[in-house]
């Protein structure tokens, strides 16, 4: 009960300092919308094409949305150093940082159904299989939000947080078959995009949005949680190791 | 806590690279003993204090906190300990009032009582005026003393306070260390560090001398200051001529140690109870006014540089460049 009560504290913290302040906010509705407003005049095929770029645009927002913010107040945290009070509390490591990364998978899920509802007043969504939708949109949170944390860890600068995020991001765009399909990659990048979270998830999205997904649910989903649970143990590692020194 | 040791380290060692930063440290802080460990900048201070709370992993040695081994599981005994780092480390964008409610949720207080106490705590160290302003504008010694509330808001029987009141103007340092005798008195055993040495010498019972990651003496105050008293010093006040004046005590008195304190004042020591008639008549004789003889009493401080080797103006020095620091 304890912990519980120092988990909800921390995840209400940073959801009143971090999510929730009005630039944020009008982050996570400005970018889905850019995004969105970029692909849909490129494209130039009307309203139908909304169905095409939405995986697309609902991931991107996840990704964008979730590494930048957690590696960044993570890496602010550190270097005012009240970060020290969370790694004094007695709560275990493991329940610290999925409180410290609740936050912003919260943050990540609302912008990625910013663009949805947006779709949803222009074209005929009631073909989505929200089933799959669903798990996929939070799956793709947390690994995106445990990459932040992997980012966080791994620098000690503001600045460098938000290099060193996109140095993952900008890649992953291109090569997880979100705006480009992988099979009209050159091959040798191939093999990279299947060593990418994102490639599963922007899978699962194509199938439940317009149903072409090129690999079963279940072995996306599974790939999915497979990256979230190696991104998260290399980053408590790697947080005993540089952080507890 | 049913065990008498409150703290008991056996053996701590930490390296860092190649610098060792803590070395077969080794001391015992009885249930509800005020423990100092004084010693300057870089001497392992800080780190020994990291090891024991968890911030840190030892190399070697053993860290026991009321009967629990922490010595592998530093997080077993968190629950147990109230820490006030060397740095306030609250969070800016809080209220005074928001980050000491913060601090009660992570050690599991219900909101009702953590909200209780947070006010109380407020109220006491005299910030209830500032309690719904932001972390960030409070001033140095504001901020020190919401730190130490914020450590001991869960009511913690063990505090760990590191450099409580470093870089802080003197009458909050005066405050914070009434604070501290206080928080000692009801009961909390705390492990204090600090390189003040009358810091050392009016609040703690026990003192270890911490130099190059190495506890050169630990005993109470009492026993520390008996070696002292063993030692008799006299400081004459002159019209000048110091320098030969000490070479005349010498030539005449070899028992007697002198030392020039400035062109004015020449120090003498002793192990043996000093006549002061005598020296009196020598300077006199030598043709140098006397305008005062003083017995000085001896302190901490001359203990410590006989124990440490350490010049107690280095230490002073160290002090003024922070408070420097903290004022720019």
């Amino acid at each position: 009960m304890k912990r519980w009560i120092a988990f909800w504290s921390i995840l209400a913290k940073d959801m009143r300092s971090y999510y929730l302040k009005p630039p944020n906010i009008s982050w996570g509705l400005v970018f889905p919308l850019a995004w969105t407003a970029m692909f849909f005049i490129k494209s130039g095929s009307g309203l139908e094409s909304i169905q095409t770029v939405l995986p697309g645009v609902m991931a991107v927002s996840v990704l964008f949305g979730t590494t930048s913010m957690l590696a960044v107040t993570v890496t602010f945290e550190k270097k005012g150093r009240s970060f020290e009070r969370l790694l004094l509390a007695p709560i275990p490591l493991e329940l610290l940082m999925l409180a410290k990364t609740a936050g912003a998978i919260l943050f990540g899920m609302a912008n990625a159904f910013v663009p949805v509802l947006m779709a949803a007043f222009l074209v005929d969504l009631s073909g989505v299989n929200w089933v799959a939708l669903l798990p996929a949109v939070l799956l793709i949170a947390v690994s995106s939000t445990f990459l932040g944390l992997f980012v966080a860890v791994s620098v000690s600068e503001v600045f460098e947080a938000q290099t060193f995020s996109n140095f993952f991001r900008f890649p992953m765009i291109f090569l997880c078959g979100l705006f480009f399909p992988i099979e009209k990659l050159p091959p040798f990048l191939r093999p990279f995009s299947y060593a990418l979270p994102l490639t599963y998830g922007a899978d699962i999205l194509h199938g439940a949005i317009r149903e072409a997904a090129t690999m079963p649910y279940a072995l996306s989903l599974a790939a999915l949680a497979a990256f979230c649970t190696a991104l998260f143990a290399i980053s408590l590692r790697n947080i005993r190791r540089r952080w507890i020194v | 806590m049913s065990v008498s040791r409150a703290i008991a380290v056996s053996d701590l060692a930490k390296r860092f690279g190649e610098a060792k930063a803590v070395e077969s440290v080794s001391f015992e802080v009885e249930e509800g003993g005020l423990f100092g460990f004084l010693g300057p900048n870089g001497a392992g201070k800080t780190t020994t204090i990291n090891m024991l709370t968890g911030l840190a992993r030892p190399d070697a040695g053993t860290i026991r906190i009321a009967g629990i081994d922490c010595s592998r599981n530093p997080k077993a005994a968190q629950h147990l300990m109230g820490v006030v780092p060397d740095e306030s480390n609250l969070y800016p964008e809080l209220t005074g009032y928001e980050n000491l409610c913060f601090c009660g949720a992570l050690y599991g207080m219900p909101r009702r009582e953590r909200e209780k106490r947070a006010r109380e705590l407020l109220e006491s160290f005299g910030l209830a005026q500032a309690a719904g302003r932001k972390f960030a504008g409070y001033s140095k010694g504001m901020k020190r003393k919401l730190t130490i509330a914020a450590g001991i808001i869960h009511r913690p029987p063990i505090m760990f306070l590191d450099e409580p009141t470093t870089g802080i103007d003197v009458a909050s340092a005066r405050q914070i260390r009434q604070l501290i005798a206080d928080l000692n008195s009801g009961g909390t055993t705390i492990l204090l560090t600090t390189h003040y040495i009358e810091e050392a010498e009016r609040l703690c019972r026990r003192i270890g001398f911490i130099v190059q990651g190495r506890i050169v003496r630990t005993d109470t105050v009492k026993a520390l200051m008996r070696d002292a008293q063993d030692r008799h010093v006299v400081e004459f006040g002159v019209s000048g001529g110091v320098a030969a004046l000490c070479a005349a005590v010498g030539d005449t008195f070899p028992e007697l140690q002198p030392q020039e304190v400035s062109p004015q004042v020449l120090r003498v020591e002793s192990r043996e109870p000093i006549r002061i008639g005598p020296l009196v008549r020598l300077f006199e004789d030598r043709g140098e006014e006397v305008s005062e003889a003083r017995k000085i009493r001896p302190s901490l401080e001359d203990v410590f540089v006989y124990v440490t080797g350490i010049e107690a103006s280095v230490m002073k020095q160290e002090r003024e460049k922070q408070s420097k620091g903290a004022g720019a």
